[in-house]
C-alpha cells in the first residue's frame, strides 16, 4: 500500500436550523493514497461538496465541523492553530470549484489573482510572481499567456477560466489537490482538454480527490471510488470492481440508470422515489425506502461500514453473505 | 458621449421649466417689489430696464445667453449680480457638503462593514439601529438636537454661524446624518452578499486571512453600488443644506434660496435652484462615468 | 396574493408593530377630540412653556396651549399630507409609467423627459418652488406634494412594464388579438401593482419629510392650522427654554417615518423573497 496523504475519520458536519440540527456529513471516512486519483460521488446534496469543505475550512456558517478527524500526512487539521492551517491551504493542499465564472473575482485581473497566490506563500517580489504565473498559464495550455494575464474572468470562455482556477491551485505546487465537479460547467469538448490536464498533474505527482456526480468523468480519471448517499459512504472500492462488480445497491441503481441511456432498446431505469431531505430521513438505512432488497432490518438498524477484501460496504446484505 | 448631451438636454428643460414656473405668478414683480407708493412711471422705467415687458421666450433666450456668459441677473432684494451672491454662497456649501460627506461615508462605511462581518449578531443589530436612526430622523431634527447638547448645553461647539473649522462640526453631521444612515445599510447588505460570493471561497481557499479577504476582494466589490449611491446623495445633501443652513445661520445657496423665496427674488431663486439642479445633473452623470470606470465589466472587452 | 402577504408579515414581527403604530396614529388623529381634556385653541396664559407634567403630558406652548392635543391635532394633516398625495402620485406615476413603457415611442420619450425634469430637481428646492408658483397653504402643499412624486413612481412602474411586455401570458394575449388597453389593463397593471404598494409605504414617510421641512422654512403650512413641521418652527424660537416645543412634534414625525419604513421594507422582503436582505 503507498503512504496515505489524506485521512479523513468519522467526519461530522452539523447544521443548525429551526427545526434542530441537521447533519450533511455523518461519519464519513475515507483515505487518499499518495499519486492517486480519488474519485467522491453521487447525487446532489450527498454532501460530497460539504466534507471536501471540511477539508479546506471552509464550511459556510452556521455549519460547523462537530465529530471526526482530518489527518494530512499524519497532521491533525483540527487541532491546529488556525495561522498555519490557511497557511498550509494553497501550498499543500488546494481546491477548485464548479463554476469558474463565479470563482474568480471578476473585477480583478486574472493574473493579479493567481500572483496573491504565491506571494501569500513564498516571498518574491511582483515581477518574479509574474513570470511564475505566466508559466503556470503556458503550463496549463492557456494560449497567449502574457496577454490573457491581464485579462478580466468575463473575457475569458468557461475552459480557460477553469485553466486559470487550476493555475491558481497548483501554483505552489500542492500535495493534494481537490476538484469539486471542475467540468460539469464545461462543454464536452472542453471537459475532455481539462481532465487530460489533470492526468498530467497527477503525472507531475499530485494527488487529486475527485468530487463529481458524473459516472463517466469518475470512471475514466480514478483509481478508487467512494460512493455517498445522503450523508454517508455507503461503498468504496477499486475503479473497476466498482464498475463491474458493485454490491451495494444504491450503486447498482446508478450505474443501471447511466448503463441504460446507453442501450437503445431498454427503457431507462432510475432508481425509484428522491434523495431525501436531511431533515426527514427514513428510519434505519437511509436509502432503505428506495431499496429493492430492503428487509425488516434496514428499516430499523443503519448498517455500518465494513471491509472485506480491500472494498468496503454499509449494507445488510453483504453482512449475511459473511 | 451621447450621456452629456441627454445632461445638457435636461438641464435645458429644468431651465425652461423653473423659467415658466416663476413667471406664471401673475402682478408684476417691480410693482410687487416698490411697494404700494411707487409711481406708475417709475414701475414701467423700471418693467422696461429689466426686460420684463418682453414676450416670455424673448425673455427667456436673454437669460440663456446671458447665463452662458455667465451673468445671471441681478438679485431684486439684494441688489447684487446672482452670480456673485452663488458664487460666494457656494463656498460654505461646498465645504458643509464635503464636511457631511466625509462624516457620512467614514460613519455609515463603517457601521455597515462592522455590521456585516458580525452577521446576525447583536453588533449587526445594534449597528442597524442606529442606521434607521439615520434615515428616519428629520434633518432639523437632528440639527436642533445638536445643537441643543453640543453647543447650549455643553458649550462645546458654536451654535451658529461660520467663525472657524469648529462650526462645520454640527452643521456636517446633521446634514450627513440621513446619508450615514443610508450608506451603512447598502453597505451592510452588499457586503454581506458579497461574502457569500463563490470566489471569497476561492480566495480563503489560497489561504488568505479573513482581513485580507475583506480587504482585497470583498470591499473592492462592495465599492461598486455604494460609490454610485454616494454620488447620487448629492441631490439629497443640497436638500439637506437648505434647512441646515438655515437652522445654523450658514450663509450657504439653501439659505440663499430660502431668502430668495421670502423676498420674492425671482433672479436670486432662479440662479441659486438653476446652479444646484446642474450640479445634480452632472454630478449624476460623474457617478455614471465613475461606475464605467471602477466596473470592469462595463469596459468594453472582447469575449475569447 | 394580499393574503400571502398578510402571512408573510406575521413572520416580520417588526412590520406588524409598524402596521399597529401606523393604525394608531391614524385612530388617534380622528379621534382627537375625544382623546384630550384639552381644545384645539384652549389657550392658558398662566401656564405658558411649562414643562411636561402630569396635567399637560407634554408641556405647554408659548400660548399655553396643551402640547400633546396640538400633536394629536396636527397629526391629521400631516399625516393626510404624507398619505393623500403619495397615493395620487402613485396612480398618476403609475399610469404614466406604464404607457410610457408599453406604446414606447413617442409617448415614452415625453413621459421620460417629463420625469426627468422633475427628478433632476433636488426635492426641497422643487418643493419650494412648486410653492412659490401656487402660494402657500396647505392645499398647495397637497399639489406640490404630488407633482413631486410621480417621476420615481412612473420610472420604476416604466421598467416593470418592460420587463412584463415580453412575458409569455402577455404574449399569447397579444396574439389572440387582445387590445392593448385590455393587456395593460389585465396584465400589466396588476402585476405592478404589488411593487407599488411597496412604493407607496416607503414614499409616504418621504412626503411627510418634506411637508415639515417646508412648514419648518414657513413655506407650507400656516398657522392657525397645525402641523407636525410647523409646531417645530414655532417651537424653535423657544429651543433653549423650551426644548419639548420642538422635540415632541419631531419625535412623531420620526416615529410615523420609521414605522412607515418598517412596513415597506417587511412588505417588500414578503413580496419578493428573491430580495431579501438576511
Amino acid at each position: 500500500m503507498d503512504e496515505k496523504l489524506l485521512v479523513i475519520e468519522e467526519l461530522c458536519v452539523d447544521f443548525p436550523t429551526e427545526k434542530g440540527p441537521i447533519r450533511p456529513v455523518d461519519r464519513v471516512s475515507l483515505e487518499i493514497r499518495k499519486g492517486a486519483i480519488t474519485g467522491l460521488v453521487g447525487e446532489s446534496g450527498c454532501g460530497k461538496s460539504m466534507t471536501a469543505r471540511a477539508v479546506m475550512n471552509l464550511i459556510k456558517k452556521p455549519g460547523k465541523m462537530t465529530g471526526g478527524r482530518i489527518l494530512l500526512e499524519g497532521k491533525d487539521l483540527g487541532r491546529m492553530p488556525s495561522k498555519e492551517r490557511r497557511m498550509l491551504q494553497g501550498r499543500e493542499i488546494s481546491m477548485i470549484f464548479q463554476d469558474p465564472m463565479s470563482s474568480l473575482n471578476p473585477v480583478m485581473k486574472v493574473g493579479k489573482q493567481v500572483d496573491e497566490a504565491i506571494r501569500l506563500h513564498e516571498r518574491v517580489n511582483a515581477g518574479e510572481a509574474r513570470r511564475r504565473t505566466v508559466e503556470m498559464f503556458a503550463a496549463v495550455g492557456i494560449p497567449d499567456p502574457e496577454r490573457r494575464y491581464e485579462a478580466y474572468p468575463h473575457q475569458l470562455s468557461g475552459g480557460l477560466r477553469q485553466r486559470v482556477m487550476i493555475a491558481m491551485a497548483m501554483i505552489c505546487r500542492p500535495k493534494l489537490l481537490i476538484a469539486d465537479e471542475p467540468t460539469t460547467a464545461l462543454d464536452v469538448t472542453v471537459e475532455a482538454q481539462i481532465l487530460d490536464l489533470m492526468e498530467k498533474l497527477r503525472e507531475g505527482g499530485t494527488s487529486i480527490l475527485l468530487i463529481s456526480h458524473n459516472l463517466g468523468v469518475i470512471a475514466r480519471m480514478c483509481e478508487d471510488v467512494y460512493v455517498m448517499y445522503a450523508g454517508k459512504i455507503v461503498e468504496h472500492a477499486d475503479v473497476e470492481t466498482i464498475f463491474e462488480d458493485p454490491v451495494h445497491p444504491y450503486t447498482k441503481g446508478l450505474l443501471r440508470a447511466v448503463t441504460s441511456l446507453q442501450e437503445e432498446d431498454k427503457t431507462l431505469e432510475t432508481i425509484p422515489g428522491n434523495v431525501p431531505q436531511l431533515d426527514e430521513l427514513p428510519s434505519g438505512c437511509r436509502f432503505s425506502n428506495r431499496c429493492a432488497f430492503a428487509m425488516d432490518r434496514c428499516r430499523t438498524e443503519e448498517p455500518m461500514l465494513l471491509e472485506k477484501e480491500g472494498r468496503a460496504c454499509a449494507c445488510f446484505l453483504e453482512d449475511n453473505k459473511k | 458621449m451621447r450621456r452629456i448631451l441627454q445632461a445638457i438636454l435636461v438641464l435645458l428643460l429644468v431651465s425652461l421649466a423653473l423659467f415658466v414656473m416663476l413667471r406664471i405668478v401673475p402682478g408684476n414683480p417691480v410693482a410687487v417689489l416698490m411697494g404700494e407708493h411707487a409711481n406708475e412711471a417709475t414701475i414701467e422705467r423700471l418693467t422696461a430696464e429689466l426686460g420684463l415687458d418682453q414676450p416670455i421666450h424673448v425673455q427667456f433666450f436673454r437669460y440663456l445667453a446671458g447665463a452662458i456668459r455667465g451673468d445671471f441677473g441681478t438679485s431684486y432684494s439684494l441688489g447684487k449680480p446672482v452670480s456673485q451672491l452663488i458664487g460666494a454662497a457656494f463656498v460654505n456649501t461646498l465645504l458643509l457638503a464635503l464636511a457631511a460627506a466625509l462624516f457620512a461615508w467614514i460613519v455609515g462605511g463603517l457601521c455597515g462593514l462592522l455590521a456585516a462581518i458580525r452577521k446576525n449578531s447583536i453588533p449587526d443589530r445594534l449597528f442597524m439601529g442606529f442606521s434607521l436612526l439615520g434615515i428616519s430622523m428629520p434633518v432639523f431634527m437632528v440639527a436642533m438636537i445638536l445643537q441643543y447638547v453640543f453647543a447650549y448645553w455643553l458649550h462645546w461647539l458654536p451654535i451658529s454661524g461660520i467663525s472657524d473649522w469648529r462650526s462645520f462640526i454640527l452643521p456636517a453631521i446633521a446634514l450627513g446624518w440621513n446619508s450615514a444612515g443610508s450608506i451603512a445599510r447598502l453597505v451592510r447588505s452588499t457586503l454581506a452578499d458579497t461574502l457569500e460570493d463563490d470566489y471569497i471561497d476561492t480566495a480563503r481557499a489560497k489561504g488568505l486571512s479573513e482581513t485580507a479577504v475583506l480587504w482585497r476582494h470583498a470591499l473592492r466589490n462592495t465599492m461598486l453600488p455604494t460609490v454610485t449611491m454616494m454620488a447620487l446623495q448629492l441631490s439629497g445633501l443640497l436638500s439637506g443644506a437648505v434647512i441646515t443652513e438655515t437652522v445654523f445661520s450658514i450663509n450657504g445657496i439653501g439659505r440663499l434660496a430660502v431668502q430668495a423665496i421670502n423676498g420674492r427674488d425671482i433672479p436670486l431663486l432662479q440662479g441659486t435652484v438653476l446652479f444646484a439642479t446642474a450640479l445634480v445633473i452632472f454630478g449624476n452623470l460623474i457617478a455614471d462615468l465613475l461606475y464605467k470606470v471602477l466596473d470592469p465589466r462595463t469596459r468594453r472587452g472582447a469575449k475569447e | 396574493m394580499k393574503d400571502a402577504l398578510r402571512r408573510m408579515i406575521r413572520a416580520n414581527k417588526l412590520s406588524l408593530v409598524s402596521l399597529i403604530v401606523i393604525f394608531l396614529l391614524i385612530l388617534f388623529s380622528i379621534l382627537a377630540p375625544w382623546l384630550t381634556p384639552y381644545g384645539e385653541a384652549d389657550i392658558d396664559l398662566m401656564h405658558r412653556l411649562s414643562p411636561p407634567s402630569a396635567e399637560h403630558l407634554l408641556g405647554t406652548d408659548e400660548a399655553g396651549r396643551d402640547v400633546l392635543t396640538r400633536l394629536l391635532y396636527g397629526s391629521r394633516v400631516s399625516l393626510m399630507v404624507g398619505i393623500v398625495p403619495t397615493l395620487l402620485s402613485m396612480v398618476i406615476g403609475a399610469v404614466l409609467g406604464v404607457l410610457a413603457g408599453y406604446l414606447g415611442g413617442v409617448v415614452d420619450s415625453i413621459i421620460m423627459r417629463l420625469a426627468d425634469i422633475v427628478l433632476a430637481f433636488p426635492s426641497m428646492l422643487l418643493a419650494m418652488v412648486i410653492m412659490y408658483t401656487l402660494g402657500d397653504g396647505l392645499f398647495n402643499v397637497f399639489l406640490t406634494l404630488t407633482l413631486m412624486n410621480w417621476g420615481t413612481v412612473a420610472r420604476i412602474a416604466r421598467a416593470e412594464t418592460l420587463k412584463l411586455k415580453t412575458v409569455d401570458y402577455v404574449e399569447a394575449a397579444r396574439s389572440i388579438g387582445m387590445t392593448k388597453w385590455r393587456i395593460i389593463r389585465k396584465h400589466i397593471l396588476p402585476n405592478c401593482l404589488p411593487m407599488l404598494i411597496v412604493l407607496f409605504t416607503l414614499n409616504v414617510p418621504s412626503a411627510i419629510l418634506t411637508e415639515s421641512a417646508l412648514s419648518f422654512l414657513g413655506l407650507g403650512i400656516q398657522p392657525p392650522s397645525a402641523s407636525w413641521g410647523l409646531m417645530v418652527n414655532t417651537g424653535r424660537q423657544y429651543l433653549f427654554n423650551a426644548p419639548w416645543l420642538s422635540f415632541a412634534p419631531s419625535g412623531a414625525i420620526m416615529l410615523a417615518v420609521l414605522s412607515f419604513n418598517f412596513l415597506g421594507d417587511g412588505l417588500r422582503d414578503a413580496i419578493d423573497p428573491r430580495l431579501r436582505r438576511r
